[in-house]
């Protein structure tokens, strides 16, 4: 595998998981409409997704906005309480609601450091704060200092004393990158940590996040619309599609052998100046609707290589080579789609509306 | 400086010239207080020509674009320069006429928006009236700038706008609020082609959107320029999008142009500090993964620049000069390209890495101007 050539440190598959997100399911209920007809509809925001974060490892979550990414990471850090599955801290279940000690170790870092951080509170508020309420250190400033160091603002006395609005955006997520170490946090779930920055100082951020992987072994989770950037700071990418994980894969592999049509779409889609040609857009087309999602594979209105298994099964997660998982009937042996079928059927999917041989519904609206 | 120097194959004339920004400087407030948005910007832009202008945010790009066709509002200041803006009908025989744009009378402005320089804004839910129809939109439009036209006439124009961005036509119905981002900026492009202008100004017209509708609305734009023959501005900050995209790129950084060359010799062949640490800033989707370090410090803010190269206190390879004097837009003998660097002027040792050969130029003598697709489709 190249990952392992690469100059950027790839974790052995063998250590345990800090934090796991084990089959999450989040349905939101939404109104369809206003006045006498409303109803409250379920919108299929998240479905069946498991994640693992290692100590000394970056997860990124690649998706298009609507995909469920964000609402993974919020699931992860108990912002909100999934209708199923559960979330294990060093392979405990984590009690209901959001106990302290899971608050401290598990930590997020925003995408606007703009609304992030206080306005009218300066630098060492924010940070000193947790560290007061957590009981971190009984010397508070020493502390801070420390914190600052570690996200690179050195000296620290030079941005203590400063409010948000006097820091670069690229200064002020690493207040709230640090804000998240000052607790001694063991997992970082960033979501789009770098979208809003400068492009010429977003490398800087993305390589802290890989500095404090390393030097602390923090366990990260960095959601991202840009799988380049995934590509360069994960060492595990997993794709999503309208809720549901299609993809996930050590990164280069990923990117450089995508299994599934979908991942396959998104990085031909992607910027790529190297480009040797055209992109080819085959599955172009927008999402499917969360609240009636499609039967069978969720791509299957926009697959080019659709079959008519697809319309009806959703697919398993096929293991494509080592620790490389797509979920996707094309990579079941055609013999096999057939017995695979039966026994998913027969695995009680609740979310399966129509069953086998009933007519496909109809690919959603789109433009 | 000459306005066809930068074309790298074909014949050269001024008659393919459609815009012509000379000299342009813009200020918020006045007096001591004033902060130059942009300055002295010169760019040249030729008929059905694709160009990129990249920058950071805060650099001036989007100020200098709207400058041009004068719709930036006070506190803005537009204090020297002039845009020439050379019109040239294609239902017109005659060889056209040249306005400036910043002398032009409110009625001459009038009949130029729109008609012959179009912009697309990139938030579209903005741009788009939210209480009546797209439908009600495209009408008004048809209805102000082509009197002639009957009230079937404009709605069957406007089916066709639509269906040319590829929608439908039963979406004219649709308030902006009912279509998805990728729909709304359809049809704010649909509108912008409304006129058959000469020249559109995309101000990042897909930087809201997911990155496969990006890639569809930017590929339908390319074939629709292919085939309308319109020129186009794009403004972006994503240089590796604006790469594969335009014929030519230029740079902008605080408020200055600081290197315009054509787009595959910007990204072989980087001259300028700022463009080759910009060009680290994208991590590549092929090869092994290298450590990168972007660009060290923040972009400088406008109020208090650093003296001489606003660059200077972020480039490894700053000398002494750069440190008190401002470098100016010159030409590279011989290669169609301007930098504002003194590293290539001077007598400076250049260092290797801004040093790389050009890369040839797209197929000498093809009667086609080299575009965007073509040359990715070369490569």
């Amino acid at each position: 595998m190249t990952a392992a050539a690469s100059p950027i440190p790839t974790a052995p598959a063998a250590v345990a998981p800090v934090l796991e997100g084990r089959d999450l399911t989040k349905y939101f209920s939404v109104k369809t409409s206003r006045g006498i007809l409303a109803r409250r509809v379920k919108l299929h925001a998240v479905e069946g997704v498991s994640v693992s974060l290692t100590p000394g490892a970056v997860t990124a979550v690649v998706g298009e906005s609507g995909s469920g990414k964000t609402t993974v990471a919020r699931l992860l850090a108990k912002i909100i309480t999934p209708d199923s599955g559960e979330v294990l801290l060093d392979g405990e279940p984590v009690p209901r609601g959001r106990p302290r000690a899971f608050a401290r170790q598990v930590q997020m870092v925003f995408q606007d450091p703009f609304a992030s951080l206080n306005p009218v509170h300066r630098v060492r508020y924010h940070l000193a704060r947790p560290i007061r309420i957590h009981h971190i250190s009984q010397d508070v400033d020493a502390a801070v200092d420390d914190v600052l160091r570690r996200v690179s603002l050195d000296p620290p006395s030079q941005y203590v004393d400063k409010f948000p609005h006097e820091l670069s955006g690229g200064q002020r997520q690493r207040v709230a990158i640090a804000r998240a170490l000052a607790v001694q946090a063991r997992v970082l779930l960033a979501d789009e940590p770098i979208s809003m920055l400068d492009v010429s100082i977003r490398l800087g951020v993305l390589n802290l996040l890989a500095d404090l992987r390393d030097r602390e072994r923090l366990a990260i989770l960095y959601v991202t619309h840009d799988i380049a950037s995934a590509r360069y700071l994960a060492d595990t990418i997993v794709v999503m599609y309208a809720g549901q994980v299609v993809e996930r894969a050590p990164s280069v592999r990923l990117t450089d052998e995508p299994a599934h049509p979908y991942t396959q779409l998104l990085l031909s889609a992607a910027p790529d100046p190297d480009r040797s040609e055209p992109p080819s857009l085959a599955g172009s087309g927008a999402p499917p609707s969360l609240l009636d999602p499609p039967s069978g594979c969720r791509f299957h209105p926009r697959c080019p290589h659709v079959m008519e298994i697809c319309r009806q099964q959703e697919p398993p997660s096929v293991d494509v080579s080592p620790r490389h998982t797509a979920a996707c009937w094309l990579h079941v042996e055609p013999a096999q789609r057939r017995v695979s079928a039966v026994s998913a059927a027969s695995g009680a999917e609740p979310g399966t509306p129509t069953a086998p041989g009933s007519s496909p519904t109809s690919p959603s609206q789109e433009d | 400086m000459s306005p066809v120097a930068g074309r790298p194959a074909g014949s050269p004339s001024a008659a393919d010239v459609v815009l012509e920004i000379r000299g342009l400087s813009v200020d918020y407030g006045l007096g001591v207080d004033a902060v130059h948005a942009v300055v002295e910007c010169d760019l040249t832009l030729r008929r059905g020509q694709v160009m990129g202008l990249a920058g950071e945010s805060g650099s001036g790009k989007s100020t200098l674009s709207m400058a041009a066709l004068r719709l930036l509002r006070h506190p803005a200041l537009i204090t020297k320069g002039e845009v020439l803006f050379h019109s040239k009908p294609s239902n017109r025989s005659d060889g056209g006429r040249t306005l400036d744009l910043l002398r032009a009378s409110d009625g001459q402005l009038r009949a130029v928006r729109w008609n012959e320089i179009s912009v697309v804004l990139q938030s579209a839910l903005n741009a788009l009236n939210p209480v009546i129809t797209i439908g009600a939109q495209f009408d008004d439009l048809l209805k102000v700038h082509r009197r002639d036209l009957s009230a079937a006439e404009r709605r069957s124009r406007a089916v066709e706008l639509l269906e040319l961005v590829g929608m439908t036509g039963d979406r004219l119905r649709s308030f902006p609020h009912e279509l998805s981002g990728g729909m709304r900026q359809r049809a704010m492009i649909g509108m912008a082609l409304a006129l058959d202008p000469q020249l559109m100004i995309l101000d990042e017209p897909t930087t809201a959107l997911d990155v496969v509708t990006q890639r569809e609305i930017l590929e339908e734009l390319m074939e629709l320029r292919d085939r309308l023959g319109f020129a186009a501005l794009f403004i972006t900050h994503d240089l590796s999008l604006l790469v594969e995209l335009a014929d030519e790129i230029a740079v902008m950084y605080a408020g200055r142009l600081i290197e315009r060359a054509p787009a595959n010799s910007i990204f072989r062949a980087p001259r300028l500090p700022y463009t080759y640490g910009l060009l680290h800033c994208f991590p590549p989707m092929h090869g092994e993964r290298r450590p990168m370090e972007g660009i060290p410090g923040s972009p400088p803010d406008l109020r208090d620049l650093p003296p001489g190269c606003a660059f200077h206190p972020r480039c490894p390879w700053a000398m002494e000069r750069c440190r008190r004097e401002v470098p100016v837009l010159t030409a590279i003998a011989g290669t169609g390209r301007e930098v504002a660097c003194w590293l290539h002027s001077g007598g400076a040792t250049v260092p290797q890495e801004l040093d790389l050969p050009d890369p040839p130029p797209p197929q000498a003598g093809s009667p086609e101007p080299p575009t965007g697709r073509h040359r990715r489709a070369e490569r």
